[in-house]
């Protein structure tokens, strides 16, 4: 894992992936479009961003069609769900310790 | 090392998105309370084209009031549900923009269609009563069938909106126990419950 000095894991440190994280931590999948309503990014920065979270196996994808129209739905792994848990406790930590 | 005001933004970043993205909070407060009226005038208009008021006996009413007067009170119950859809479409575009969100999103369509069964088998079951000639069965079909379609939507917006739909499904079985106060169940139900809802909302979301 990819960590940085304070404990933080380096996927999350942009704004963009930690929403990625964040709005599958309560959904159990989401639509490529449906992440980019909620970011509101453009097409190909969403998809990077989604494409460095697939590298680190947090999030995965099922591709399907519906009708003749491919649909790409997202989830969270449980890597992933165990490092966001794990950021935000570290997040919590951090803040608390700086008080 | 990242200063302290960072890490509080992070969080509070992750709560609003983990937020906006189950749930649809642009719902406005004040749609229900102009619901909540609409649906008062509605009753009252209703009441003073000679809806009875506790005192018939419930059956074949139909009869008794005629075809004309049946078709006013229709008339009179799609003018109350357009005004009331319009206004809250109109009122949540209004608080999504203030907000910078979309009215249009994956949460506002999961609402929808949360309430899409529920309303639409509703809808039809209440065409089927008019086509029986059950009149007496229109009020409670329409308050069991919307409260469970609030019943539902509670997942995808402000919590409360469940507890309404429990309301509305009482009310809704009261009425059908009793015909006669139908009326009356139906101004407690979509009149004042919205208003009180509507208010409780803008007072505890929106100030």
């Amino acid at each position: 894992m990819k960590v940085s000095i304070n404990g933080l894991h380096k996927a999350f440190e942009s704004r963009i992936r930690l929403g990625i994280m964040s709005a599958l931590a309560v959904n159990d999948e989401l639509e490529f479009n449906a992440l980019k309503e909620y970011l509101d990014v453009t097409d190909g920065n969403l998809a990077s961003h989604i494409k460095a979270l697939e590298k680190e196996k947090f999030i995965d994808v099922e591709k399907s069609f519906i009708g003749k129209k491919p649909n790409t739905r997202y989830f969270m792994t449980k890597a992933g769900k165990k490092a966001f848990e794990a950021h935000l406790a570290i997040l919590e930590k951090l803040i608390k310790s700086q008080k | 090392m990242k200063p302290e005001q960072d890490y509080t933004r992070d969080i509070a970043e992750i709560r609003s998105m983990m937020e906006r993205s189950s749930k649809f909070l642009s719902l406005a407060g004040w749609a229900g309370v102009m619901a909540g009226i609409y649906a008062l005038a509605g009753a009252f208009a209703a009441w003073w084209m000679g809806y009875p008021l506790m005192d018939f006996v419930h059956a074949d009413y139909g009869h008794t009031l005629g075809i004309d007067f049946l078709w006013n009170v229709f008339l009179v119950a799609i003018i109350v549900l357009v005004l009331a859809v319009g206004t809250a479409i109109w009122l949540s575009a209004r608080k999504a923009r203030k907000r910078n969100e979309k009215l249009w999103t994956s949460t506002s369509r999961q609402l929808l269609g949360s309430m899409a069964v529920p309303l639409i088998t509703g809808g039809l079951f209440l065409l089927i009563l008019f086509y029986h000639d059950f009149f007496f069965f229109w009020i409670p079909g329409a308050m069991v069938f919307y409260g469970l379609a609030l019943y539902n939507a509670g997942r995808f917006t402000y919590k409360e909106i469940k507890a309404l739909g429990y309301i509305q499904i009482i009310l809704g079985l009261l009425s059908a126990a009793s015909p006669r106060y139908g009326l009356i169940c139906w101004a407690i139900g979509f009149g004042v419950m919205h208003i009180v809802y509507g208010i409780y909302i803008h007072n505890k979301y929106e100030r």
